[in-house]
């Protein structure tokens, strides 16, 4: 057999048929439902008289409308209330495992997965949003599909799916002080594009991939879909090994060890081919920021707001404009110094206890700027009462933070922690579309020790200053 | 899902790159249990002012186009969110055919589960019929997905590429669900040997 990369050889392993076309029939091991994307698709199955194939694969959450404040009142926004009793309701007649908002183990989709050993190696993962690509950190393979895709795999436990292309990020090298995951992340956005991935899966490897923690990876991954790509991988190793060992729903005792071993042989072959590969040299990134309404307006944070004129073409030069102009931003301005309004650090991007920690080190002994509100949304229940027993919770408080409860909250504003029209965030999210975290306002995406620069400073900041 | 056959329609352009799910349709419209009604928020931010009045500016706020059918764009469309609220949107609003360079691929998939045709045509090519649809309701352009043929207002045929598989779905109005059931037995077989083959993966069951 031909040289196989990882994803080939989860590829492989999942295919039940091909269709004439190429098009895969491809079995899914585990379907993450949360109430947004998923009563349409609920509503299907009952209309076509159809059930679940498979609910012991099938775990729910509610996290996308959920409130970040006070959870034993009543949710005021009756839409969002109807979300999620609607999740409820469905997760009770259809059978579906589900941590409710008043469990511990509630939090963002994307978190949950990996923290309860629901997501593992070598599997296929999918859910009704695009950052399930965050479970790729896993090594295993992880798209986000549409409500009509979120019907088909609770009726068959498969979708349908023609095989991705390959492509390689490699990374090489160490990364420099106050440059973390969502540093490389952004950056690499910054060098590929929007599109740069489309139609790829996209593995990263490299020393400096190789030495980044699981939350790190789970960033990296997470941000493939920013950058176009079907999904993210990275090859499990000992680090993910450690990681899986012990959690809740993964595999225990000898079963542990043979899932290792399986496990062990998803790395790419020696001499796998990748249809587009990609390097960069990790001690050329540096802390950065976007400017613009577009992930890939990525800046180093001691950069300046580029100039539309020096654009050649037309279409761009007036879309780089308008970027300008919603962002309050003038062009060839240092983006260091620039105010901020908000800081919001959480998001399926960052909000793992390894990114309050960073957050943390530069909060500590600090106090958050005058006029500027922070906010700390851990990604679960579980982060949330790790941090707690870290003191994290007293560092953020006594600088001035806003300690709140576990959800997707301001990354995209369907809850009510929402920026208004011209306020400015410095947000560990993952988007900055116009509007995004509400409506007319501006997101800068950075790291969260960038965030929490900006929280003590009142300004982007470049982190390094502050270490 | 209704069928899409021969579309002869009213095409609105939109010269833009990158336009994501968030434009199409913003997240606080995502919180309906329903497909329909979210025509009316297609767009939200480009279509209205602060004041909730119609920008019109806004290419689908301008006659013909309110009544378009077909939707041209420049690269990317559709990236971002997998919200299928987008493809609703579009469809509740009444296009029916999106044309651009390229597509973001999660878009691109859930456009042809809702019944609407997503085509891939060159940039330069995106433009030209971009000049066609500029001259209004007048100029309908006609999509021929039995042929693959987009015919311009002149009477040029423009070929486009569709995989079979998805054509014979959006021809026939089907849902991919029952095709796929026809395959239960594999999906079956597939599972017992997978259980024996790997064992150890653990069943999701609460206490």
């Amino acid at each position: 057999m031909a040289p196989r990369t990882l994803f080939d050889k989860i590829w492989d392993s999942h295919v039940v048929e091909t269709l004439p076309d190429r098009t895969a029939i491809l079995y899914i091991d585990r379907h993450l439902v949360h109430e947004v994307t998923s009563p349409q698709a609920f509503e299907g199955l009952r209309l076509s008289g159809r059930r679940l194939r498979h609910p012991d694969a099938t775990i729910a959450v509610v996290d996308h409308n959920v409130p970040t404040s006070d959870r034993t009142q009543p949710i005021e926004e009756a839409e969002s209330r109807n979300q999620i009793e609607t999740l409820e309701r469905n997760v009770k007649e259809f059978g579906v495992p589900y941590f409710p908002l008043l469990s511990a183990r509630q939090g963002i989709v994307h978190v949950v997965g990996p923290e309860q050993g629901i997501s593992l190696p070598g599997m296929t993962i999918v859910c009704g949003d695009s950052h399930t690509s965050t479970h790729g950190a896993m090594g295993a393979l992880a798209f986000g599909i549409g409500t009509s895709e979120v019907e088909h795999v609770m009726a068959t436990q498969t979708i349908l799916q023609k095989p991705a292309k390959n492509m390689k990020v490699v990374v090489e090298g160490q990364v420099g002080p106050g440059v973390t995951a969502k540093d490389i992340m952004l950056a690499i956005i910054g060098h590929i594009g929007t599109a740069g991935g489309t139609g790829h899966v996209i593995e990263f490897a490299g020393s400096a991939i190789r030495e980044l923690d699981m939350a790190g990876r789970m960033t990296l991954c997470n941000m493939s879909i920013e950058a176009g790509a079907r999904a993210g991988l990275v090859a499990p190793d000992e680090t993910t090994f450690e990681y899986v060992r012990g959690r809740p729903f993964a595999p225990k005792g000898e079963a542990f060890d043979e899932a290792v071993a399986y496990w062990k042989t998803l790395a790419a072959d020696e001499g796998a081919h990748y249809d587009r590969v990609v390097e960069m040299r990790a001690e050329d990134i540096t802390p950065v920021l976007t400017w613009g309404t577009s992930p890939e307006t990525v800046i180093p944070v001691t950069g300046t707001v580029p100039d539309p004129a020096a654009e050649a073409d037309a279409g761009r030069r007036a879309q780089m404009q308008r970027m300008l102009d919603y962002m309050g931003l003038k062009a060839g301005q240092k983006i260091a110094g620039t105010p901020v309004d908000v800081v919001f650090i959480g998001s399926c991007t960052n909000s793992r206890i390894e990114d309050l920690r960073s957050a943390a080190a530069i909060a500590a002994g600090r106090k958050v700027a005058a006029g500027v509100r922070a906010m700390i949304v851990p990604g679960s229940g579980i982060v949330k009462a790790q941090a707690e027993e870290e003191g994290l919770d007293k560092v953020f408080l006594e600088a001035g933070f806003e300690w709140r409860e576990a959800g997707c909250s301001m990354c995209l504003g369907m809850n009510p922690d929402r920026l208004t029209p011209g306020q400015r965030c410095a947000s560990t999210s993952n988007r900055n579309f116009e509007g995004r975290q509400g409506p007319g306002g501006r997101t800068h995406l950075l790291s969260p020790a960038m965030a929490a620069a900006a929280a003590v400073t009142g300004c982007l900041t470049d982190v390094r200053e502050l270490i | 899902m209704d069928k899409f056959t021969v579309l002869s329609a009213v095409a609105a352009p939109l010269p833009e790159e990158n336009i994501d799910t968030d434009k199409i349709i913003p997240a606080r419209f995502l919180k309906t249990t329903k497909r329909t009604g979210l025509g009316v928020h297609a767009f939200d931010s480009m279509r209205y002012r602060a004041d909730g009045s119609e920008n019109p500016d806004f290419v689908l706020n301008q006659e013909p186009y309110r009544k378009a059918e077909i939707l041209i764009t420049y690269d990317n469309l559709g990236c971002g969110s997998s919200r299928e609220h987008a493809p609703w949107a579009l469809l509740d609003f009444g296009i029916r055919c999106v044309i651009a360079p390229s597509f973001a691929d999660i878009f691109h998939n859930n456009c042809f589960k809702n019944g609407i045709l997503p085509i891939v045509l060159p940039h330069d090519v995106c433009e030209q019929l971009m000049e066609d649809a500029r001259m209004g309701g007048n100029a309908r352009l006609t999509i021929d997905l039995p042929r693959q043929v987009v015919v311009r207002p002149d009477g040029t045929e423009v070929p486009f590429n569709v995989d079979p598989l998805r054509k014979k779905l959006l021809l026939e109005g089907l849902d991919d669900i029952g095709q796929t059931l026809q395959h239960e037995k594999e999906i079956t077989i597939f599972e017992e040997r997978r259980a024996q083959a790997q064992p150890w993966i653990p069943r999701i069951v609460l206490d």
